[in-house]
This record gives C-alpha cells, sequence and structure tokens, in this order.
C-alpha cells in the first residue's frame, strides 16, 4: 500500500472534523472520496498535506511505510505527496516560474539529484505547460496573482504534472469549474495516471468522475468513511443523493 | 530634559559656531550671515518635540541629550572605503564628514555637460539656494550653520547623461558625538536627462548626527532618477531633507533605501511646479533592534495634468519602530492631477510597529487620488501553499521577503546600486542571497 491510513482523528479550530477515518491507497490507483458539505473530504486532504490548521489527533498515517505524520509539510512534498489546493494562493510577487524551479528543485535536492539548469527546466515547464493547454504567459506572472478560477486549477494540475508526484491529492480540483475548464483539467490529470503513482480525488460532485474514473470510490460522511466500492457507486450517490447512507453501517472500510 | 540642560546644549552649539567662524571653512561672505540667522533660529526654537505635529512619533531627545562637535576632518584611505562606491560612475564624489575629499572623488573625466562646483566656487544662483530655500526646520537651520562644504551639480540643457553621479557622504567614527552636514545640490537643464546616487555610510561606529539637505531642480522637460542608500551605523542619526521642485514637464524618480541607523528621519518633498510633471517616490526601509524609521513625504500639486507615484514599503524586525507620513496636497489650479500613494509594511516580529497616515489635503474638484495602506506579517497561507510544494519554511520566507521588496528595488535603473541594496537588505535580515 502506498497511503495507509488508520483510525485518524482530525481537529479544526477545536472541533473533531475526522472522526476515525481508515482508509488505504495502492499504488497506481485513483481514489475517490465523495461526501456531503461538512464531512471532512477536504480535512482529510489538507491534514494528509500538513496544513498547520489541522490538528491530528489520534491515529496513523503511513506513506510508503514512513510515518507521514512526523514531516513537515515541505518533507512529505519532497517525498512525493502533491496537493492540488481546493484555494490556490495568490503570491504577488513571486514569478510562477521561478517558484516552480524553487519548488522542483528542493524535491531534486532532497533526493541527491542536480538541480536542473534553466534551459533543461525551461524545456520540460514547456512541454507541460502544453498538456495543460496553459498559456507561456501563465508562466511569468506572479504565483495564481489575478488568474481566473479555472486558471488557478488547472494551475494546479500543471504544477502536479511539473512535480511529478507519488502521491497526488485533489481537493475539489471540479468546483467552480464550467465544463470546458473541467475537461482540460481531467485530461492533464488523465495523462498524468500512472503504475508509478496514485490518486486521491476529493469531489462533491459525481460529474468530475465523467472524466477522472475511479477504481474504487469511497463515501465520507460525518468524518469517517460509509461505504466503500467500485466507480459504479458514484453513479448511484449522483442518483439517490448521500441521504440513504447516513443511517448505514460504518463497517465499509477499505 | 531640564531647561538648563537644553540651555546648555544650546550654548554649546553656540560655541562651536563661534570657534567655526574664525575658521576659513565659515566661508564666503555671502553665506555668513544666513549662517548667524540659522543658528539664532535653532537657538531660539531648539529641537522639535513630540509636541510639535511633523514630530507626534519622533522623539529626537536622543538627538537633543547629545552633545555634538563638529566632525574632524579625516583622511581614511581609498580601501577603506571602497565598499561604499560604485563601478560605472560618471563622477563619484566623496564627502568625508561633510568634506569633499578631492583624493578620494574621481571627478577627472565628468561626463560631457555636467559640472560640479564647491562651496567656495558655487554660482550665483547656487548661492541663492544655499542661503534662502524654504523654511528649515531646525536640522535644517544647523545644517545650514555648521555645513562645512556643499556640492552643487548642474547638467546642460539638452544633455542626456548615462552614467550616474554618485555622491557617498561617509561618516568617519571619532571618540566624540559629531555632527556632520552635507549639502547637495542638483539642477537638471530644460530637456536633459541624470541620474544621481547619494549614499551615506559609516567607518566604525561612533555617535554621529549625519544631517544632510539635499536641493533639487529639474527644469522644464528634463528628467532626474534619483536613488539615496542610506547604510549607516546601529549608533548614527540621520536626519535629512530632500526638496525636489519640478517645471513643467518634468519628471522626477526618487527611491529612498533606509538600512541603517538609530533614529533615521527622511522629510522629501516634490513640489510639481509646471503642467504635465510627473513625480515618483518610493521608498524601502529596513530596520531591526531598537531604532526608529521615520518618513515624511509631501508631494505637492500646484499646477494641472500631473501624475504622482508613490510606494514606500518597510520591513522591520525586533523592536524598530516606523512611521510613514504621505501627504499630498492638490492645490485649486491643480486639475486633472492624478495621484497614488502605498504604503505596506511587513512586521516580522510581534514587537516591531508602524504608525502609517495618509494626509490629503486636495482644493481642486477634478483630480483622481488614492491612497492605500496595508500592514502585516508574512501571509501564512502563501507560506504554507509554498511548503507544500515542497520548498522549505526559510526559503519560503525568503522568497516571500524578496518579492516585497522587489516592487520597490525593482524600479531602481542603476544595476549596481539595486543589487548593492539587495545585498545588504539580504545581510541585515540573514537571507539568503537571491539567485
Amino acid at each position: 500500500m502506498l497511503l495507509e491510513i488508520k483510525d485518524l482523528r482530525v481537529k479544526a479550530e477545536g472541533k473533531e472534523i475526522l472522526k476515525g477515518l481508515s482508509l488505504s491507497v495502492g499504488m497506481g490507483q485513483v481514489h475517490a472520496i465523495m461526501g456531503p458539505n461538512g464531512s471532512g473530504k477536504s480535512t482529510l486532504a489538507r491534514a494528509l498535506s500538513g496544513h498547520p490548521g489541522y490538528e491530528v489527533t489520534s491515529g496513523d498515517v503511513r506513506y510508503d511505510g514512513q510515518d507521514l505524520l512526523a514531516m513537515a509539510p515541505e518533507e512529505r512534498a519532497c517525498a512525493g505527496v502533491f496537493m492540488a489546493f481546493q484555494y490556490p494562493v495568490e503570491i504577488p510577487g513571486v514569478n510562477n516560474s521561478y517558484f516552480l524551479k524553487a519548488a522542483l528543485n528542493a524535491k531534486r535536492k532532497s533526493k541527491g539529484q542536480p538541480e536542473l539548469d534553466a534551459v533543461e527546466f525551461m524545456q520540460l515547464i514547456k512541454q507541460r505547460a502544453k498538456l495543460l493547454e496553459m498559456d507561456q504567459a501563465m508562466l511569468s506572472r506572479s504565483v495564481n496573482e489575478g488568474f481566473s478560477g479555472g486558471e488557478k486549477k488547472r494551475n494546479e494540475i500543471f504544477q502536479m504534472a511539473v512535480l511529478e508526484p507519488r502521491l497526488a491529492i485533489l481537493d475539489e480540483t471540479d468546483s467552480g469549474l464550467d465544463i470546458d475548464a473541467m475537461k482540460i483539467v481531467a485530461n492533464g490529470v488523465n495523462a498524468l495516471r500512472a503504475k508509478d503513482r496514485a490518486m486521491v480525488v476529493v469531489t462533491h460532485y459525481q460529474r468530475l468522475l465523467n472524466y477522472i474514473v475511479p477504481d474504487v470510490v469511497h463515501v465520507l460522511t460525518d468524518g469517517r468513511i460509509v461505504r466503500t466500492g467500485g466507480k459504479e457507486l458514484a453513479l448511484e450517490l449522483e442518483e439517490k443523493g448521500y441521504g440513504w447512507l447516513e443511517s448505514a453501517p460504518a463497517g465499509a472500510r477499505a | 530634559m531640564s531647561m538648563p540642560a537644553v540651555a546648555e546644549r544650546q550654548s554649546a552649539y553656540a560655541a562651536a559656531f563661534d570657534a567655526f567662524r574664525r575658521e576659513p571653512a565659515f566661508g564666503p561672505e555671502w553665506l555668513r550671515l544666513a549662517r548667524e540667522e540659522a543658528l539664532q533660529r535653532f537657538l531660539g526654537r531648539g529641537f522639535p518635540t513630540t509636541r510639535d505635529e511633523e514630530w507626534r512619533f519622533t522623539n529626537v531627545a536622543p538627538i537633543a541629550e547629545t552633545s555634538f562637535g563638529r566632525a574632524a576632518s579625516a583622511a581614511p584611505d581609498r580601501r577603506a572605503i571602497e565598499p561604499f562606491l560604485f563601478s560605472g560612475m560618471g563622477a563619484q564624489v566623496v564627502l568625508v564628514n561633510g568634506r569633499v575629499s578631492t583624493a578620494l572623488s574621481s571627478l577627472d573625466a565628468l561626463p560631457k555637460g555636467v559640472r560640479i562646483e564647491q562651496l567656495a566656487d558655487v554660482a550665483p544662483d547656487v548661492r541663492l539656494l544655499l542661503t534662502m530655500d524654504g523654511q528649515p526646520d531646525a536640522f535644517g537651520d544647523l545644517n545650514r550653520a555648521f555645513l562645512e562644504d556643499a556640492v552643487a551639480i548642474s547638467v546642460a540643457p539638452g544633455v542626456v547623461v548615462d552614467a550616474p553621479v554618485h555622491v557617498a557622504a561617509i561618516a568617519v567614527a571619532d571618540d566624540r558625538a559629531q555632527m556632520i552636514f552635507p549639502r547637495v545640490i542638483v539642477r537638471v537643464g530644460e530637456g536633459a536627462q541624470a541620474t544621481l546616487v547619494e549614499s551615506y555610510g559609516s567607518l566604525g561606529d561612533s555617535e554621529t548626527l549625519t544631517s544632510p539637505v539635499v536641493s533639487v531642480v529639474v527644469g522644464p522637460n528634463a528628467v532626474l532618477h534619483h536613488v539615496k542608500l542610506q547604510r549607516e551605523s546601529a549608533k548614527a542619526f540621520h536626519v535629512a531633507r530632500l526638496d525636489a521642485r519640478l517645471s513643467r514637464a518634468g519628471t522626477f524618480h526618487t527611491t529612498a533605501i533606509t538600512l541603517g541607523g538609530r533614529i533615521v528621519r527622511n522629510d522629501i518633498t516634490a513640489s510639481l511646479e509646471g503642467e504635465g510633471g510627473e513625480c515618483t517616490l518610493n521608498g524601502l526601509y529596513v530596520a531591526d533592534g531598537e531604532t526608529l524609521t521615520d518618513t515624511h513625504t509631501t508631494i505637492d500639486h500646484a499646477k494641472a495634468h500631473c501624475p504622482s507615484h508613490e510606494v514606500y514599503k518597510g520591513i522591520l524586525g525586533g523592536r524598530a519602530k516606523a512611521i510613514f507620513n504621505g501627504k499630498i496636497i492638490v492645490r485649486q489650479d491643480a486639475q486633472k492631477t492624478n495621484a497614488k500613494q502605498t504604503n505596506k509594511a511587513l512586521l516580522l516580529s510581534d514587537d516591531a510597529q508602524i504608525n502609517t497616515k495618509p494626509q490629503l489635503e486636495i482644493f481642486a474638484d477634478d483630480v483622481k487620488c488614492t491612497h492605500g495602506a496595508a500592514i502585516g506579517q508574512l501571509d501564512e497561507d502563501a507560506m504554507f501553499y509554498m511548503r507544500a510544494r515542497g520548498i522549505s519554511e526559510a526559503d519560503a520566507r525568503n522568497l516571500m521577503i524578496h518579492a516585497f521588496a522587489a516592487e520597490v528595488l525593482d524600479g531602481v535603473k542603476v544595476d549596481v546600486v539595486r543589487d548593492r541594496a539587495l545585498r545588504l537588505m539580504e545581510e541585515k535580515l540573514k537571507l539568503v542571497p537571491s539567485a
């Protein structure tokens, strides 16, 4: 297993959000996590990335055998964990490609690889920008500054394409996207599916899963996984809503 | 401070002035009366206190309580002052303790159309500036009473000077507290373009009061790009005045970079006296420890169709305190004024503080004036975002501070000065040098 979460409890602003969540993701798989608003989907994504606003009170998370919770956010990133933010942050004055180069080289350095020089780096990002149909001009702008919602999300997947994580967590990457933008993002994500990469796609809507077809679907309500199934579970949810699961036994842990 | 102590200190200034009067440096006949008047005004009113509106947040008692004497002549060797000089300058005038050092200055190959004079040989119209200009405050009066020399730079009409002129004022440490009064006058003739670099540094650290007065006259359709780099020792007091007057369609772009000193005050005034003039007043101040950095700017829109831009940024750590007061006057004739002012401060510690105040006095009705202030710590969301991409906390902080300063530093068109300022900022904040 690439990711093994056992009985994870997480508090945000003093309130317990995840109440004993367990989940396993195998290498090469795409897992979708669905659930109603406030169920803890984004909390899970942020806790896995090491966001300081989320306090893990108990439980265990193994990433490739390592204790993920003991690692600083940057150590997690360098070890291959990537979270596409639900709300990407604007950083005025920090150039997008400079930022990406710093991130990429930090990761390479942690692996003992030499830093990419400017030419190699430009070649890489130009190629990846094409994948996301990114305008080259976006690369020389400040990180996310003045980007539309769609551009920001596309930029997240573009960063993922450059940083090539082993575990990608997509936190509601589809929210706020029109259908065209969503297709571009989904195409990018699909292009990045690989045997040596796992993805956790957090989403409220089934719509995205028409384009990114998951291997496993989990339903999260009130801080726990209440149901796990195949891709058809997503369709069932689309049809019936989440209500019918609320009373279901929490025995469907993967 | 008790009244007798004040009286005693002021009589010390009177005594120092008496001694100065007998020296050749006291200068030409035309200056004597102005000096005497300035001293009398100073003795009459003394240093400002926090009861004076313009000095409300800046307590200069540490200056008033120090017995400064006239700075001694000093002759540091070239190697010692090398770190304060720049390559690629068209001319460098080195002032040591307020006196032009011919040995250390490079004035032999002046760019065509540039003339540089000293106090003894200034032209009659420069004399007027030295004796009559403005309504000096206490520090301006002390400057006039005690100035040891002056540097007058003139750029002939129509001449475009590529290489900057650098005036470097260096304070050489002494076992006494010393006062130093640089005086610089820059006149850019009609249609001419020039760049002036003004810098202040300390050799050794002893108590000094450096109180320069700089007068800038930008002729019609002329351009002056100006940078001030202030990097004196932690014991230095620096109280400076810069007055710029712009004629029709003149352009004045200044960046004040403040990196050192116990109390640093900059009073900067730009008067837009002709239609179509444009001024940019930018600044970056970086302070830590128990220091006080005060910037008072005034942009006086006297005539119509003048844009003005102002961006001041502060990076404050330790127990540093800063004041920014940005006055914009739009007079009745100044229709179609477009004035924009921004002041931002980055507080790197809980004990750092800033008082910021825009002060708009608008008497015309068809104008656009905007101002904004933003004070804050490093953006935590941005910090996390970078860390979540693998960038270490130290590198993320580093990137953010560089980005914050870049808006001001990028406006400095003299590469060697911008790079030096950046390095000094990095050293002061213990940042990793940028690539």
